[in-house]
């Protein structure tokens, strides 16, 4: 072999020699990863490269020194869920699965009370969810203990505490004997979070009525309107007052003012009246004139 | 060929007669284009000629001209006069346009004749009648019209204090976090549903409560699902209901399938619907002298007053009809046409459908009251 034709064949095999020694990309994923938190991956072979990351509502690139760990700064990855990272350099690459967490730190309670208004008396009337969450809304997974506190002004308030599952936990309590706004707290690891809920009156019991005669009508009053547990019903709810008399009838409907209802009306004698509130009715009075 | 000869005649034809028309109109086409009276308005030498002259001014707003043709004007000026028939204060009649005017005598002598009058209006909520009664007397050849004026109702000036509740209602924002409080709509409830088969279809009647201590803007919705289970239709109770609801208020609904028999119903689903709004628990409005009249003409017929100090200008009377046994068997409604003037008895009239007459028993009647610029009351 003369020297000029070794020379052509190891000039090209000296000049690739670099290339045939890097190694491919490679990187030390972590399993897991707190949502928010800092983290790095270390890499291994030469040259740049490129880091891929795409997870739930998220994705970011950047360029990368291969042998160097890649640095991920707090704050960066946040939505908790499954990641994928591509670690790639020329047609070389390396793809890998990890996940983010949710932060264990309680941060938000969504907090789903309903009705935001009921009558008095029910019994599991009120329903409390909640929904735990991290600073970044990340739903937390991890069963926690959830404290629901109800109270009003008709005495002792009602407790319960329920374990999170899958990040929820809820409850139903009952509505109190007495009217009034009652607070509704959610609790978990001193994160608070209320709700207030209208316990109004039920329906009118035992409606009555008088009739007293006033500037040549008659002048038809109830007596304050309560309910069965003897909440006074709330204004504007309307009383009916019928009157009927020889074939005729008059009607009007009238809003409770100060939790009594009255209104003139031109009686003859011997009208026949009535009073009701939607379905419940009240007395009657046979209307003298006098 | 003559296909293109009969098209060639048809178009020579109408462009015919749209001239014969322009050039020679009838004097009707004037009328009825609102045009002018064209020669409809004859000499009045009857009373019933008296009358259909005086509708026809009025329709065609030739207020003076109206005026001019009475025989009792004197009494009264013009501006009375155009109050009594649009109306004194804004109301349907406002809006109205008088369709046709019929006559009837009661009584008539050589000089002197007693009509029932039955003006016949059109609205944007539909038709609706006025009836008078109107002594036409007779002044040489000619007869005119004694219009009998309802002179502005008038009120002692006073003070009325109105001090019922007002709710107002503030939503939660969309900028709000997801799970925050919102306020509950109103809890409402059919107490009572009858559907009714008749000529004109199927009608679902009813009553809706508001059982809860807020007020609720409502309406009813059924859908009529057929033997087979397929829909026959969905329909909404539209104006035949009020809207408006206070805490512990009743009101009647009816809701009407055209072209369906009950035959073909198999079941049917009723759907209310309440939304929470702001508004205030007055006008308190009577109804007096309720009085259902089965014969001649069935309707019940009663006086609307208004309690408050402010004018009521358009209110909707809803009527539910009930048989011996309490069952809901007609729900009717009237616009009046007339606004409701602070203290002052209004007349009504709703009316029944023959058939049913002589089922009814008791009935149950509410006032829907609007404001002027559309607001509930």
């Amino acid at each position: 072999m003369s020297l000029g034709r070794a020379f052509l064949l190891a000039g090209p095999a000296l000049l690739a020699a670099p290339l045939l020694l890097a190694q491919s990309p490679s990187m030390n994923l972590p399993a897991q990863v707190p949502a928010g938190s800092a983290f790095s991956v270390p890499t291994s072979g030469s040259g740049q490269g490129t880091l891929t990351i795409v997870g739930p509502g998220q994705a970011l690139r950047q360029s990368v020194q291969l042998g160097s760990p890649v640095s991920v700064a707090a704050g960066v990855l946040y939505s908790a869920g499954e990641y994928v990272a591509i670690l790639s350099s020329g047609s070389d690459e390396q793809v890998g699965q990890f996940e983010v967490t949710p932060a264990q730190q309680p941060s938000t309670l969504s907090f789903l009370a309903e009705p935001s208004r009921l009558p008095v008396d029910l019994q599991n009337g009120i329903s409390g969810t909640v929904y735990v969450s991290d600073v970044y809304h990340n739903l937390i997974l991890k069963p926690m203990p959830v404290s629901f506190n109800l109270s009003d002004s008709a005495g002792p308030s009602q407790t319960r505490t329920v374990i999170t599952r899958d990040g929820v936990a809820w409850t139903r309590m009952n509505s109190a004997s007495k009217e009034g706004s009652a607070h509704f707290v959610a609790q978990v690891g001193g994160v608070t979070t209320t709700r207030v809920i209208d316990e109004v009156p039920g329906d009118p019991c035992n409606l009555s009525m008088t009739a007293t005669p006033d500037k040549g009508k008659a002048l038809l009053q109830t007596a304050p309107v309560r309910d069965c547990s003897g909440n006074p019903i709330p204004d504007g709810t309307v009383v009916t007052f019928t009157a009927s008399f020889s074939g005729r009838q008059s009607t009007v409907d009238v809003p409770l003012k100060r939790d009594v209802a009255e209104v003139e009306m031109p009686l003859p004698p011997g009208a026949t009246v009535s009073v009701a509130s939607g379905v419940v009715a009240g007395n009657e009075i046979h209307w003298s004139g006098r | 060929m003559r296909g293109a000869l009969l098209a060639i005649f048809i178009g020579v034809a109408t462009i015919g007669l749209v001239a014969i028309g322009t050039i020679w109109p009838i004097p009707s086409a004037i009328y009825f284009a609102g045009s002018g009276n064209g020669s409809v308005l004859r000499s009045p030498t009857t009373p019933e000629i008296a009358i259909q002259d005086l509708g026809i001014r009025i329709r065609l707003h030739q207020m003076p001209a109206a005026y001019s043709s009475l025989a009792n004007k004197a009494e009264f000026t013009q501006s009375e006069f155009d109050q009594d028939v649009t109306g004194f204060y804004r109301s349907l009649r406002t809006q109205a346009t008088l369709e046709t005017v019929d006559s009837q005598p009661l009584h008539q002598s050589a000089d002197q004749a007693e009509m029932r009058v039955q003006f016949h209006w059109s609205t944007i909520l539909g038709p609706y009648e006025d009836t008078r009664e109107i002594q036409v007397v007779r002044n040489g050849d000619r007869w005119q019209v004694d219009w009998p004026l309802v002179k502005r109702p008038s009120v002692p000036a006073q003070v009325i204090p109105v001090n019922y509740l007002r709710w107002d209602v503030i939503y939660s924002g969309s900028t709000d976090e997801w799970g925050s409080q919102n306020v509950a709509g109103p809890n409402v409830r059919i107490v009572d549903m009858r559907p009714v088969n008749r000529a004109e279809g199927v009608y679902v009647l009813g009553e809706l409560l508001d059982d809860d201590v807020v007020p609720a803007w409502v309406d009813v919705r059924a859908t009529l699902i057929g033997k087979d289970g397929k829909i026959l239709g969905s329909e909404d109770s539209f104006d035949m209901i009020s809207h408006r609801l206070l805490p512990k208020q009743v009101t009647p609904f009816r809701i009407h399938f055209p072209n369906v028999d009950l035959s073909q119903v198999g079941s049917i689903r009723m759907q209310p619907e309440s939304i929470l709004i702001s508004t205030s628990a007055d006008p308190v409005i009577e109804i007096l002298n309720e009085k259902y009249n089965a014969l001649p003409i069935a309707s019940l017929t009663g006086q609307l007053s208004d309690q408050s100090g402010r004018v009521v200008n358009f209110a909707h009377v809803l009527t539910t009809f009930y048989d011996s046994n309490g069952n809901v068997i007609w729900v009717s409604g009237r616009y009046i046409g007339r606004a409701l003037p602070p203290q002052t008895p209004v007349n009504f009239t709703v009316s029944v459908p023959e058939d049913l007459a002589r089922k009814v028993s008791s009935e149950r009647t509410i006032v829907a009251a609007y404001s002027p610029r559309g607001d509930a009351l």
